[in-house]
């Protein structure tokens, strides 16, 4: 996968877990606690949805490195390489 | 036979808008069956029914918005079914005629003499045909102002026609343009008004009282970092389940603190339904109930809450979940403040505050450590318990977090 259609499966999950967020209004480096207002409880869907998606294990130690749209796209491009 | 009606959602609703039926006449329905949607301030709840029976004729349509007690639809037994449905279809067949009138209740009601008299009521509720009742509710005609002329007052379909009232606009009808645009199914300007209207009966009727008390977390903490590291996300549990399944445990030492004060003298509930409020996205809040919560271990009581939130989000919970709540708890996640004191939901007689969760420098095996810590704060009814009983709870929410454990 390119880090475009990265984005774009990492935008629809996030967006499947929080419906009222605009696909086109989140920014890169929105902090997805802080900026877009996610819960604990929307956060762990998320990181659930993605390890469905991609077959990820995503340990709580990597949850940092899901911050922001950015910092995932490439975390996800990192360890699906590995 | 009896009347399946719009259900009271909360003492502070009025009316619900009738969404969508799940059944049909003639339906076979138990007890605990989703048989409805309605939506109400606090958005589209499913409603079940609570007796089992045959659905008779459905007397309100999707789209129609009802005051609380309005018919809904006839229920009967499986050999009453018929019977009902002939009732039914004469009413509609033949409107002017004197509707059927339920059998008068246990108590014996003054005959009738031949003359209009004013509205006979029995048990509390004004005496008056099903279709009668369903007339009024759509008209928004109070049955108290209507003066019937069936069998010992009881109001007819025709009585109802007959009362002419000054016209008001329906409440359905004018719903689209007065009210903001919010969430579909959830009225932003409707649920601030319950809101307000619970809170403020909460603090005009419970004297309440407050404690609070730090929690080191570290402990729990670290049972839940390596319990998590052993486990796929969708499987693993958050702090929340921890706290809840403390407080529940809690509460059988000191049951007093959970219940629903809705006739003295108080009883306490023996079954915990745990209420929380869930904070909807973009403002407001609900408190769904996780139901029979004491016989839950930590991954039900996840599993529960993963569900209730989910469901809160999307607009769809159940009526039992939303009025049977026996205690609440608020939480502001990792991301508030230190300490939240709270406003009990009425009729209960407690209400449990967690702040956000922070390292902290605590005091710990004779040391100043940074260690994850929360405060929790109770708000509880001085009518129902004291300051010494509370205390003794929160003391055993803290004993219970630092032995976390699956059973």
């Amino acid at each position: 996968m390119t880090p475009t259609e990265l984005r774009a499966a990492f935008i629809a999950d996030l967006t499947a877990v929080a419906p009222d967020l605009d696909p086109a209004a989140i920014g890169d480096n929105d902090n997805l606690q802080e900026d877009l207002g996610l819960d604990s409880m929307d956060f762990l869907n998320l990181v659930s949805a993605l390890h469905k998606r991609f077959g990820l294990p995503i340990p709580e130690a990597d949850y940092p490195r899901l911050a922001t749209t950015a910092l995932a796209v490439s975390y996800l491009d990192q360890a699906l390489g590995e | 036979m009896s009347i399946f009606t719009m259900p009271s959602l909360g003492a502070d609703m009025e009316e619900g808008k009738l969404v969508q039926w799940l059944v049909k006449s003639g339906d076979r329905v138990s007890k605990g069956d989703i048989v409805a949607v309605v939506e109400t301030q606090k958005g589209a709840i499913e409603i079940e029914i609570f007796e089992a029976g045959v659905i008779g004729a459905l007397l309100a349509e999707p789209g129609q918005t009802l005051p609380v007690g309005a018919p809904l639809a006839r229920l009967g037994a499986a050999d009453d079914a018929e019977i009902v449905a002939a009732q039914v279809a004469a009413e509609v067949a033949e409107p002017a005629a004197p509707a059927p009138v339920p059998k008068p209740p246990a108590e014996p009601v003054v005959p009738a003499a031949g003359i209009p008299f004013p509205a006979a009521t029995a048990g509390g509720t004004v005496l008056a045909s099903p279709a009668a009742r369903a007339s009024a509710a759509e008209r928004g005609i109070a049955l108290e102002a209507v003066v019937g002329s069936g069998p010992g007052g009881a109001i007819l379909l025709s009585d109802v026609e007959r009362h002419v009232p000054a016209p008001l606009p329906p409440v359905a009808e004018l719903a689209p343009e007065v009210r903001p645009k919010g969430k579909p199914g959830l009225d932003m300007t409707e649920m601030r008004r319950a809101i307000a209207a619970a809170m403020s009966r909460s603090k005009r009727e419970i004297p309440h009282y407050y404690l609070s008390h730090d929690i080191d977390l570290q402990t729990a903490q670290d049972w839940l970092t390596a319990i998590n590291a052993t486990r796929t996300p969708d499987r693993r549990l958050l702090m929340g389940a921890l706290l809840i399944g403390a407080v529940v445990r809690a509460l059988v030492k000191v049951p007093e603190l959970n219940g629903r004060f809705e006739a003295e003298p108080f009883a306490a509930s023996a079954s915990i339904h745990c209420g929380l409020a869930v904070a909807m996205r973009g403002g407001g809040l609900i408190a769904p109930a996780i139901l029979e919560a004491q016989s839950k271990d930590p991954d039900e009581i996840m599993a529960a809450m993963r569900d209730l939130v989910a469901r809160t989000r999307s607009g769809r919970l159940r009526n039992s979940e939303i009025t049977h709540g026996t205690i609440t708890i608020s939480s502001l996640g990792e991301n508030g403040v230190d300490a939240l004191i709270g406003v009990i939901y009425p009729p209960q007689v407690a209400l449990v505050g967690f702040g956000a969760p922070r390292v902290r420098p605590m005091v710990h095996d004779g040391t100043i450590q940074p260690r994850l810590a929360v405060t929790v704060s109770l708000a509880a009814d001085h009518r129902v318990s004291d300051g010494r009983r509370g205390a003794l709870f929160l003391a055993e929410i803290d004993r219970l977090l630092q032995e976390p454990a699956i059973p």
